[in-house]
């Protein structure tokens, strides 16, 4: 029997090394590729074993072909910290008076937000409430607003946190003790609350960090383009990376970038803030997962 | 425990009013964010009826009853992107299911805490990272000129170049691989979850009657998930008229030439809506989806609420 156990636990090893190399695979290919000589990838393609080294791309777009990238990272970091900020908060307001059996609009609230998970306008209507009543086209709301800035799923995991971890006679017992609503929220509620906090904020910072879409929608101003709506169009349209608009500095600066390497490195710059803070939030991100998926 | 204050005092309606307020302020930022975010555009589906003008705005615009449903559905659109969009969910509902639950009892078998931690980590990384760089690594492997396939596999092979963004044959299987590759990390952590969550008495229960490994799967693992993968493929299936859309705009990099194998409805919409500025017909599309939808879940949630009150949603 013991040789059993341990053939199975062989295979499972196996079956997981090789999944685990798949799902590195293609970030090597890319890293790879962008440390290639151009000519090279010009005649070999990309290449998970560069025959000839080269930075260029990263100088490329360290001595100013770039420039357009950092102002993209710098608006991408601000949607992210603010959106991620301020969805957390209102997330957890509605959430804890939600989590109140005593409160009485706990109930309607709870199908208000519910119901938005199984009903929804759709694309077009969003769009036109968006543009023609709020005129959130081509300002930075258009990236921080429309449907990312909370969503009933969040409310409903951080409402069954503070309803279960919570116990009533903390609240009770702060309430006799003279702290108000706002201050028993503040010092008690969030203060114990720091897993939930930490894994809905978690999940909102990736949401914004990865959003192409309403950049898509809402901006045509590449000025206010994050850092995937400049991905995006680098990748669908090779012109854009060769044009002016790119590289603020000079366009003859750009007639001669390594095209198909900054292509590959820029990705790389994409994925690197995700990649070095990963092993730090892993821990929160496979709770989260659990989590969502039993109580969800 | 909760001490219920109000049970014996008839308290006035004015101070429970008041008692209430500052709760009844704290929801109202996000209440006001639904408000204005989910349920505006819910009455907005009513543009799927109108010729819509912006000139007079949308609600003065004239109504056409269904005639932006009889060009939707007169087209052959229409029924490509339903086809489209419940083939691909379908099959992935399979395949995905299947696979996580194998890999989920596999990663089981992994003693050493170290590995199964290393491994859950790395199988989730393809989740976090956004479709617009999927789509790079797919370019990187794929592009006809410099892809990895075309370059180096190929030509190993003896065989001739792909124009991958050319040929839609391809790509179901294409679109298959990168959404199990993506996806599939985090559907093999849910079930993870469930399997360690199996006391581990039965199991030795079963070694001692001489069970082997397979009759342990087949008679404990599989029979104490069942309930959740019952639950999570109908949810999925109440989601059949959704798909990805980052995964099937970004990834096939948007080319026309390929659209009946990559056009499901959610790309359809956009297009209509941003491309081709028919708004109308992209309306149209969205309330038909947006409705079948609606059905749907509330057929699966009933389903489920049959089997297992406690799984069910609502």
């Amino acid at each position: 029997m013991a040789q059993e156990n341990r053939s199975w636990q062989w295979f499972a090893n196996i079956i997981y090394i090789i999944l685990t190399v798949a799902c590195l695979a293609p970030f090597v290919l890319l890293l790879a590729s962008s440390l290639t000589d151009e000519t090279e990838i010009l005649k070999n393609g990309y290449s998970f074993f560069p025959k000839v080294f080269s930075t260029a791309a990263y100088e490329y777009l360290f001595s100013g072909g770039g420039s357009g990238i950092f102002r993209a990272y710098g608006i991408t970091i601000f949607v992210t910290v603010f959106g991620t900020a301020a969805g957390l908060f209102i997330t957890a307001l509605l959430a804890y008076p939600m989590s109140r059996s005593d409160y009485p609009a706990s109930k309607p609230l709870a199908f208000v937000v519910f119901f938005t998970l199984l009903f929804n306008g759709g694309l077009v209507p969003t769009y036109l409430v968006y543009t023609q009543l709020f005129d959130v086209k081509n300002t930075v709301w258009g990236l921080i607003v429309p449907g990312l800035l909370m969503n009933g799923f969040n409310v409903m995991l951080m409402q069954t946190f503070f309803r279960t971890s919570i116990p009533m006679a903390i609240i009770e017992s702060a309430s006799i003790d003279g702290a108000g609503e706002f201050r028993i929220f503040r010092s008690i509620i969030l203060r114990l609350s720091t897993p939930v906090l930490a894994t809905v904020g978690l999940f909102q910072t990736l949401v914004y960090w990865n959003d192409w879409m309403n950049g898509t929608i809402y901006i045509n101003d590449t000025k206010l383009y994050g850092i995937q709506n400049m991905l995006n169009r680098i990748l669908s349209d090779a012109q854009y990376l060769a044009s002016g608009s790119f590289a603020s500095h000079a366009s003859a600066l750009a007639n001669t970038a390594p095209l198909e390497t900054v292509k590959m490195a820029i990705a790389v710059i994409g994925v690197v803030p995700i990649m070095v803070t990963y092993p730090f939030f892993q821990k929160y991100f496979v709770k989260g997962i659990a989590l969502g998926a039993v109580k969800g | 425990m909760a001490i219920n204050r109000e049970a014996n005092v008839p308290v006035k309606k004015r101070s429970r009013m008041r008692k209430y307020l500052p709760l009844t302020l704290m929801v109202l930022p996000g209440l006001l964010y639904l408000l204005l975010n989910n349920y505006l555009p819910m009455f907005g589906l009513i543009i799927a009826f109108k010729e819509v003008n912006f000139t007079k705005g949308i609600f003065a615009s004239d109504w056409v009853g269904f005639k932006n449903f009889e060009y939707l559905f007169t087209t052959s659109d229409a029924y490509i992107i339903t086809r489209n969009t419940i083939l691909y969910n379908v099959s992935w509902i399979i395949i995905g299911t299947v696979l996580a639950i194998l890999l989920a009892i596999l990663l089981n078998e992994v003693r050493q805490k170290f590995l199964a931690r290393f491994y859950q980590s790395i199988i989730l990384l393809p989740q976090l990272i956004s479709i617009v760089i999927v789509a790079y690594l797919g370019y990187a492997m794929l592009s006809l000129d410099t892809g990895f396939i075309n370059k180096t596999i190929l030509p190993a092979l003896g065989m001739d170049d792909i124009m991958f963004y050319f040929e839609s044959k391809y790509w179901p299987y294409i679109l298959t691989f990168v959404s199990l590759w993506k996806g599939l990390g985090f559907n093999v952590v849910v079930y993870f979850a469930a399997i360690i969550g199996i006391d581990e008495e039965y199991y030795e229960a079963a070694r001692l009657d001489g069970a082997s490994k397979w009759q342990q799967i087949r008679g404990i693992t599989l029979p104490l998930i069942a309930p959740m993968i019952i639950m999570l493929t109908l949810l999925s299936v109440g989601k059949i008229f959704y798909s990805d859309f980052g995964l099937f705009y970004q990834v096939p990099m948007n080319s026309g030439a390929i659209y009946d194998t990559t056009n499901v409805i959610d790309t359809y919409v956009y297009r209509g809506l941003l491309g081709l500025g028919d708004v109308g017909m992209s309306a149209a599309a969205g309330f038909y989806q947006s409705i079948v939808g609606f059905i749907l879940v509330l057929t699966a949630n009933f389903i489920v609420r049959k089997i297992s009150k406690d799984n069910a949603l609502f």
